[in-house]
């Protein structure tokens, strides 16, 4: 058992678990405003693929990450627009979007590169190995200090909690979840571009894997707060840690089992056995007038 | 200070400001009256700029100001108080008094700032909130305070108090006309919106009538009387009296003994028996809804105490299904939100609550919807009722409110009932239909079965019922023969005033 | 609030136009198909011109792509069979979801619970392999269906017991699915050496029949198999169970007002775990296609996001039956077209086709507020 708790594993658990919080901390910023993101899969795919591409051409993983961030921006605009504005359903946008974004980067990869969804390879020295993790941990204090220090985290928080009581108060409700929904458009984007250009050095076909979704989890089973969200992101990226580390090791316990760990905890989370996980209180309603 | 001229406001087809003219003056509590729907929430939530209205003016101090979102009537010194409070409940007080106008800078808010100045208000006030607490920690009481500090901390010259009674108790309500007084002594000026007349006359210096969307009269407090305002109020014509036999009463169908609610309903007792209609009049929002959906069975066990005693057997304990199959039929107040499936049709709400059983499902298999039935029995609620558009394929949104409250009753007739349960039956329903509605409640009564019927019209109690109670605060509060009381005795027992002295 | 609701007279002034011709009661339903027919129409000529401008983008041109796409789904037999072969187990999840949102719920968990009973199915498929076709394949049918309605039936309950809500545990629940799958695949069913995930394949006796063993002309090459009458069935089946039955109307009752349901004696909760029960067990019945009658045994990824892409189909597909037996039909097309695509443009890949799926959803999503905004002008609330 000593060598689970190796140096090592804390290493791999801090890198399994950057882009998780990215991921979360920006489906913390969209929920908080009272707009559900299942879309961060699709937000990572997107930072994934277009930082890959670009630091490909560009030749400068700098360059490549803004542009993920941007196409993440831009791919949340879609997803704000349709909820603000249309009233859609949430959750259906948000799965249109993970579709979308499993489909785009595979057309566009293989018009750009003739491929099948992956793009070139980056030379080692054009990628940024830690930057994001720092970026994402850093994130956390701020992130807190910004939900509830700043006028903007009231009115974050008051938006996804009482809508009505925001607007009557005289805060655009709307204006703060586009702001909400586009933060974490870039966050995902960024714990994408970790993937591509971070910890490997070339985008694959839905390179993410559900990691979107995992992210979406430690969010609900942290409560929406930012640094327990952080714990939540750590004990997943343990688990996925721990189990890469014991395969084979005991043998009648499958890898598979302690990966679903995070699923099953936050059913339990969610069913109200740990303590009471409650949801933004306007989570998924549109806000209209009258 | 506060004037509106010739408001005018509809929603879709209604019309829920009809040139509303209202003068407040400066310094004045001014109350505004009328039952639900009269449209006085409407016209506060124009001057607030929550609503525009479609025509007409608001003045702020002799000036027309125009006033488009709250924003705009927060910067003239106009705070609202909502009906449902709008406080964020996981946040602090100070927190929810801040938001929208957040003191410090745009990276840093300064709320232990806000804190102290909250604390000063709420000292000048005698309002006893601490700016540190959670929302939802508080009281009811204490949240609304919360919501006046809120005004009061935009520095509102103005507050418009919507319902601010309806949530308080007795106690508090006391504690809350001091607040009201201090603030008028402070140079502040108070709209509330009630419906509550024995308040108007404890707390305001002069009233406006609405009814309707309209204003019907404006009077000075001590000028006036609460039966006075009660018949204004509740004043609507009904063209015909309806031409009603002395009731026959039979056997005793319903017996209530002791029914207790926790805050809601208060040890009532009554006995209804065949043949007969039992009025309840009384302010909405004093037990009525409760008591009805506790006979109904849509109150949860526990919540209750006392006893329903239904021809000869105990049935607090029944599901809603089982009581209507013994034959209790409900006409719900709210028709679209309790009584209907709006986008099903008029057939498929004609079975709703017996769908389960024939003739709505086919006697052999028990389990299939009988199409030909369903539709003979949509055909009989259609005719017998005379919905229109006679057609029963029709989704039941696209009825008028008259027409769709003719098909819950229709639908309930058919059951066909021991015991009808109807709440504000003609709420929301034009002329004709309410004529019809009327002659069909009275028409059931001489076929033996047993009514209860409540209603915010006083007029509609008085002219069906064979027997009045009046309700409030939980209680019943007295029984009149319908045919012997006035209004203004009917009117003064609904604001309260033959309540016990001892009551705790 | 409302005094004169005068609305009624003018609703529908072409229906009572018409009325004494053709009578009142087809008419509103002539205008109700045709509302319902608008806006999915306008949903998909949108998706079809924002992919045609992406595919112009990589420069390709969409007219040719597009005549591509679709003739080559319609050919005869491939293309047509294919198709159909394409769109069963849409049919199947898009029922499903259609299901759940009939009784206001949203299961965006079919992909979990057809890949529980994909491998649930292959388990019964290979444990009872020696069994006649008469025992095994009514059994493994069985299998499937109950074990997505099992498997559905958990975030039910949890939502009826616990109110937790429905979309964050079926998601949860897929990534547990795969998980189990997978593990109970390697650990007991997994043919030694193989290096595809995938167990080893059920008795000869579970085959279902291809429709090119009955149907002549229709090439056996062609995976078509009786799953696809199958869907079909279910989807007749699902119009009686939802329209014709008792249960059906608790559960449309409750969709439609859960106050009014209780108020008319329906118990909401129960309906909830219900719906997801039946829900599942339509996503279960996929694993009718997909092992019983095209791979003959279950492997990891089987399905390219057949629950997800259900979503697409009940949602244009209006949540009815026949719609989503419509919009299954179109989904399979566009999958069938775009292999097609695929190796016969320059530059455009299938991919096209799950770009497709999901600017259709967005804009069938985005048309409630449409439909809202007209319907409150209508009905005055």
């Amino acid at each position: 058992m000593a060598e689970i708790l190796s140096f090592s594993i804390l290493y791999s658990t801090i890198r399994v678990a950057t882009p998780l919080l990215l991921a979360a901390l920006g489906g913390l910023l969209s929920e908080r405003s009272g707009v559900i993101n299942i879309a961060l899969e699709g937000l990572m795919l997107a930072g994934a693929f277009t930082s890959a591409v670009v630091t490909h051409y560009a030749g400068n993983p700098w360059i490549g990450l803004l542009a993920g961030i941007g196409s993440g921006v831009f791919i949340a605009a879609i997803h704000a627009v349709a909820c603000i504005q249309f009233d859609s359903n949430q959750v259906v946008t948000g799965t249109a979007i993970n579709i979308l974004m499993l489909g785009i980067p595979t057309l566009l990869s293989g018009a750009l590169f003739e491929t099948t969804g992956s793009t070139p390879q980056i030379p080692r020295a054009n990628l940024i190995p830690n930057a994001p993790a720092v970026i994402a941990f850093a994130l956390v204090p701020v992130i807190w200090y910004v939900l509830y220090r700043t006028p903007f985290g009231l009115r974050l928080r008051a938006a996804g909690e009482n809508p009505e009581a925001a607007d009557t108060a005289g805060v655009s409700v709307a204006a703060i979840r586009y702001t909400g929904v586009l933060l974490s458009g870039a966050l995902a984007a960024i714990g994408g571009a970790y993937l591509s250009i971070g910890q490997s050095s070339l985008f694959t076909r839905n390179m993410t894997a559900g990691r979107g979704f995992i992210a979406l989890a430690a969010l609900i089973f942290g409560k929406w707060r930012p640094v327990q969200t952080m714990l939540a992101c750590l004990l997943f990226g343990f688990a996925e840690a721990a189990a890469i580390q014991m395969q084979g090791v005991i043998p009648h316990v499958r890898v598979e089992y302690i990966q679903i760990i995070p699923y099953v905890l936050t059913m339990v989370v969610l069913a109200g056995f740990i303590g009471a996980a409650r949801a933004p209180r306007a989570l998924g309603r549109p806000y209209e007038k009258e | 200070m506060l004037e509106l001229r010739n408001i005018t406001k509809r929603f879709g087809n209604v019309l829920a400001n009809d040139r509303v003219n209202i003068v407040v003056r400066p310094g004045s509590i001014h109350a505004i009256v009328g039952e639900n729907g009269a449209g006085k929430s409407t016209a506060m939530r124009i001057a607030y700029g929550f609503y525009r209205a479609d025509s007409g003016e608001i003045l702020v101090d002799g000036k027309p100001q125009p006033i488009h979102t709250p924003h705009d009537a927060i910067a003239l010194g106009i705070g609202m108080v909502h009906q449902h409070f709008m406080l964020v409940d996981t946040m602090t007080v100070a927190e929810n008094i801040v938001l929208g106008a957040e003191p410090g800078t745009l990276i840093s808010l300064d709320i232990r700032g806000a804190g102290k100045r909250i604390r000063s208000l709420s000292e000048e006030f005698h309002l006893a909130i601490d700016p540190g607490a959670v929302i939802e920690n508080l009281s009811v009481g204490q949240q609304q305070r919360v919501e006046l500090l809120k005004a009061l901390y935009r520095q509102a010259r103005v507050l418009i108090l919507d319902e601010p009674t309806a949530v308080l108790t007795p106690q508090e309500v006391d504690e809350f006309f001091q607040i009201l007084r201090r603030m008028r002594e402070q140079g502040k000026t108070v709209i509330i919106i009630t419906h509550k007349l024995d308040e108007v006359l404890a707390i305001s210096d002069e009233v406006t009538v609405m009814r309707d969307g309209r204003v019907l009269g404006h009077r000075k407090t001590a000028e006036t009387t609460a039966a006075e305002l009660a018949r204004l109020m509740v004043g609507r014509e009904v063209l015909l009296r309806v031409q009603k036999k002395p009731a026959v009463p039979g056997r005793v169908i319903l017996s209530v003994r002791r029914l207790s609610m926790k805050g809601r309903l208060n040890g009532i007792s009554f006995v209804i028996r065949a043949g007969e209609i039992l009025g309840i009049a009384g302010v909405e929002g004093n037990g009525q809804t409760e008591l009805i959906e506790a006979l109904a069975g849509l109150v949860g066990e526990s919540e209750l105490s006392g006893s329903i005693d239904f021809d000869g057997r105990e049935i607090s304990r029944l599901s809603a299904r089982q009581r209507k199959e013994l034959g209790i039929a409900h006409v719900p107040e709210d028709r679209q939100r309790r009584g209907l499936l709006l986008d099903a049709s008029v057939a498929e709400n004609s079975i709703l609550g017996v769908h389960y059983r024939e003739p709505a499902v086919t006697g052999r298999s028990g389990i299939m919807l009988d199409d030909a039935s369903i539709r003979a029995r949509a055909q009989r609620v259609i005719e017998g009722f005379d919905v229109r558009p006679a057609n029963s394929e029709l989704p039941a949104r696209a009825l008028s409110g008259g027409n769709q409250q003719k098909l819950i009753i229709g639908r309930e007739f058919e059951l066909p009932p021991k015991l009808l349960l109807v709440s504000q039956p003609t709420r929301g329903v034009d002329i004709g239909a309410i004529e019809f509605i009327h002659r069909k409640l009275v028409a059931l009564r001489d076929s033996g079965c047993a009514v209860l019927l409540v209603s915010a019209e006083l007029e509609e109690v008085t002219a069906i019922a064979d027997r009045l109670m009046v309700i409030y605060a939980g209680r019943i509060v007295g029984e009149v023969d319908p045919t012997l009381a006035t209004n203004e005795e009917i009117g003064l027992m609904m604001a309260g005033g033959s309540r016990t002295s001892d009551e705790d | 609030m409302s005094r004169i609701q005068g609305y009624a007279k003018n609703a529908y002034p072409l229906a009572n136009f018409l009325a004494p011709l053709r009578g009142a009661r087809y008419t509103a339903q002539l205008m109700k198909l045709i509302r319902e027919l608008t806006f999915p129409l306008i949903a998909i000529l949108a998706a079809f011109l924002v992919g045609g401008i992406l595919v112009a983008l990589i420069g390709d041109d969409p007219i040719q792509t597009y005549a591509l796409l679709i003739g080559s789904a319609l050919s005869w037999p491939d293309g047509i069979g294919y198709t159909l072969f394409y769109a069963t187990p849409l049919i199947f999840t898009g029922l499903a979801v259609a299901m759940g949102f009939r009784c206001g719920l949203l299961n965006i968990g079919a992909e979990g619970q057809l890949t529980v009973a994909a491998f649930a199915t292959a388990w019964a498929g290979i444990s009872f392999a020696n069994s006649s076709a008469w025992m095994l394949i009514p059994l493994t049918c069985l299998v499937a269906i109950a074990s997505g309605a099992l498997w559905a039936t958990i975030p039910g309950v949890l939502k009826a017991r616990f109110g937790s809500h429905e979309v964050i545990n079926t998601i949860m629940m897929n990534f547990i699915a795969v998980g189990v799958a997978s593990a109970l695949t390697q650990t007991y069913f997994k043919q030694q050496g193989d290096p595809i995930l995938e167990t080893l394949p059920i008795g000869d006796g579970a085959h279902i029949p291809r429709i090119g063993q009955i149907i002549p002309g229709i090439p056996a090459r062609i995976p078509l198999n009786m799953a696809f009458v199958v869907a079909v069935l279910a989807c007749a089946l699902m119009y009686v169970f939802l329209w014709r039955t008792k249960w059906g109307y608790e559960i449309r009752a409750t969709g439609a007002n859960p106050n009014a349901a209780e108020y008319g004696g329906i118990s909401v909760k129960k309906q909830i775990v219900l719906a997801m029960a039946v829900s599942g067990g339509l996503a279960g019945m996929v694993a009718i296609n997909e092992v019983l009658g095209y791979r003959y045994r279950y492997y990891q990824g089987f399905s390219p996001q057949y629950g997800f892409t259900g979503i697409a189909v009940a949602l244009l597909g209006r949540n009815h039956p026949a719609g989503v037996l419509v919009a299954a039909l179109f989904f399979g097309a566009l999958t069938r077209g775009g292999l097609f695509v695929d190796i016969f443009t320059e530059k455009v890949s299938k991919d096209l086709v799950l770009i497709l799926q999901a600017l259709v959803i967005l804009f069938v999503a985005a048309e409630a507020v449409f439909r809202r905004r007209m319907g409150k002008t209508e009905s005055q609330v």
